[in-house]
């Protein structure tokens, strides 16, 4: 089984650390959680423990931002969206400081922590706020590779972090996470499936079971939502001319609403959303919630299978 | 010479906000000789250099009253005078509240109260790790401001970690947006709360220089160290102004010329200097909307 994302997430972290003498972490009492105790134990001086207080961690990290620090505060995506939202928004987004945002724990897959704890519209919040950069990585090497693109740019950003362990997406040879690019994972002519995050690998066996449907269905992965790469969602719905957005999120604001706001002006085709369909979450295991919540590889082909009926009523 | 500064940062103050027609003058007011003995005796800065590495920080987290701030940066020569009449006008590198991005010699964008204490004390904790002893971070805070749980979570912190180059400034002018501090919110005992919280905490005449000056000494050399410093500045709202003073109608009004005429006077009159109205009236009074650049189409 593949390592949790969120180790791979604090080995990261320490990886960083050691390159970048600049590189902090700030901790709101969860390290063992998020994982950033591994850089507490690696690097103890460039640790800063700020307690149970969210808003005063995401103004430290943009005053150590301003002193020329390169500030990772890691706490769980509830609390950086939605505790810190303001804080995020006018001290760190505003003047565009270069403070690094993982939003760990988003979405379903969050151990039995309940509705508190799983965050369901930290893209629609993060989306909606200008300067920032925000990133939902498909698997652990992906993971890798935003957090090394993260460093390199100089700027806000916020990236995800998840709990579980997923599945390794199969990259081309050769492929590297860019800032505002999507990657073609499988080539198709009747539906896309526009991933982003773990839920990609989801539709790659949503694709295969389509087959023997006689449906042919395109991948995309999006790990960017913003900036969202325009081309490829506008070539996806001219290709195929119909779209499946699926997500480990909301399907209001978060990789649904931003693939709709694009293909509408560019490409208008028929779109179906999978996601948590505007609700808070609760307690469960990770497999009846994705059950409960609709959002298991049979409801991924469900989907697409009901687009396309749209798609060839129109036709 | 600090007492001719806070004079000019009081007239400067009024005259950008009634020829922008925005901002908060009683704050602005309030704060003017305390803008005084940090921008012409305290602040080690550099106008010429205004990203000097080893550089004094000054974050205004009260930041509504900048137009105090604004007047202070002028005169101490970070951008020309009369650019204070771009205040509250599009385009303008004075934006209603402070932009770090736009503004020589503002070191945080602010505006939502509660968050600059917070990144003081980030700058306060960065700048001790890089080694770099010689600054200090000053902070001014407001009363009103101190509702915010926020500005509580910064005092622990820098408690906790020792932030004894943070010198903090509450601009304790007795009245906040709707009326006074004690009939709204009160903070008292509010020295009590920064001693419980672990500050240093010495009380002063707002308006008086010298005991200002003689806090901040203290504050930056011969404290205890070990412990962030806070100043509780005793002041009057829209001080300077008999009709501003205390009255709460002036936290965020902005005065129109002839008003703003009749308090330049008084404030001559008050502060034994030649009596001088606003320098505008009569003549281009308030700015009118001018044509404006298009912003850059980008997607979204």
């Amino acid at each position: 089984m593949a390592k949790q994302m969120r180790e791979v997430f604090g080995e990261m972290l320490v990886g960083l650390g050691q390159e970048n003498p600049d590189v902090f972490v700030l901790d709101a009492d969860l390290c063992t959680s998020t994982m950033a105790h591994l850089f507490r134990d690696a690097f103890p001086r460039r640790f800063l423990q700020c307690g149970i207080a969210e808003q005063n961690m995401f103004g430290v990290a943009a005053g150590l931002a301003a002193a020329g620090a390169i500030p990772f505060p890691v706490t769980f995506a509830v609390f950086a969206t939605k505790r810190a939202c303001d804080q995020v928004s006018i001290s760190i987004a505003y003047p565009k400081l270069n403070v690094k945002i993982p939003g760990s724990y988003p979405g379903l897959p969050t151990g039995k922590a309940g509705a508190t704890h799983q965050s369901v519209e930290d893209l629609a919040i993060m989306r909606a706020m200008p300067h920032m950069m925000v990133v939902d990585p498909g698997d652990n090497e992906e993971l890798r590779q935003v957090m090394s693109a993260s460093i390199e740019y100089s700027g806000p950003v916020y990236f995800r972090v998840t709990r579980a362990s997923t599945a390794d997406i199969p990259w081309p040879k050769g492929y590297r996470f860019q800032w505002g690019k999507a990657i073609t994972l499988r080539e198709g002519s009747d539906v896309t499936l526009i991933g982003t995050g773990f839920m990609t690998g989801l539709c790659l066996l949503a694709a295969d079971a389509l087959v023997e449907k006689g449906v042919s269905a395109r991948v995309d992965h999006h790990p960017c939502l913003k900036p969202l790469d325009r081309q490829a969602v506008e070539e996806a719905a001219r290709v195929t001319g119909a779209i499946v957005t699926v997500e480990n999120h909301s399907v209001l604001g978060g990789l649904g609403g931003a693939v709709a706001e694009v293909q509408t002006e560019l490409c208008p085709v028929p779109q179906r959303r999978v996601g948590i369909r505007d609700r808070f979450v609760e307690t469960g295991e990770i497999p009846e919630l994705f059950d409960r919540y609709r959002m298991r590889v049979v409801d991924i082909i469900r989907a697409a299978e009901d687009v396309l009926r749209v798609k060839n009523e129109r036709q | 010479m600090l007492e001719e500064k806070a004079y000019q940062i009081r007239r400067l103050a009024l005259e950008m906000i009634t020829y922008g027609q925005v901002g908060h003058p009683g704050g602005s007011l309030s704060e003017a000789e305390i803008l005084a003995c940090l921008y012409f005796s305290v602040l080690r800065i550099d106008p010429e250099d205004p990203k000097w590495p080893d550089r004094d920080r000054f974050v205004m987290s009260k930041a509504h009253a900048c137009p105090g701030q604004y007047a202070a940066l002028a005169l101490r020569g970070f951008y020309p005078l009369d650019e204070i009449y771009t205040y509250g006008v599009i385009d303008s590198r004075l934006q209603s509240h402070p932009d770090m991005k736009k503004t020589p010699g503002i070191e945080a964008s602010g505006g939502s109260l509660g968050q600059g204490l917070s990144v003081a004390v980030g700058m306060a904790i960065g700048l001790q790790h890089f080694g770099r002893h010689k600054p200090a971070v000053y902070c001014m805070v407001g009363d009103g401001e101190s509702n915010e749980g926020q500005i509580w979570e910064a005092a622990m912190f820098a408690a906790h970690y020792h932030l004894d180059n943070l010198i903090a400034i509450t601009d304790y002018n007795k009245v906040q947006a709707k009326g006074y501090t004690h009939e709204l919110m009160s903070l008292e005992p509010l020295a009590d709360k920064w001693r419980a919280f672990g500050w240093e905490v010495q009380e002063v005449d707002g308006h008086d220089v010298v005991e200002i000056l003689e806090a901040l000494h203290v504050a930056r050399h011969r404290h205890i160290r070990g412990k962030p410093s806070m100043i509780i500045a005793h002041t009057v709202k829209g001080k300077g102004v008999s009709w501003m003073e205390l009255n709460s109608r002036w936290h965020t009004h902005a005065p129109l010329p002839d008003q703003a005429d009749d308090a330049l006077r008084e404030i001559s009159r008050r502060y034994g200097r030649p009596e001088e109205g606003y320098s505008r009236l009569g003549g281009d009074e308030i700015h009118r909307a001018s044509s404006t650049a298009d912003i850059e189409d980008a997607p979204a």
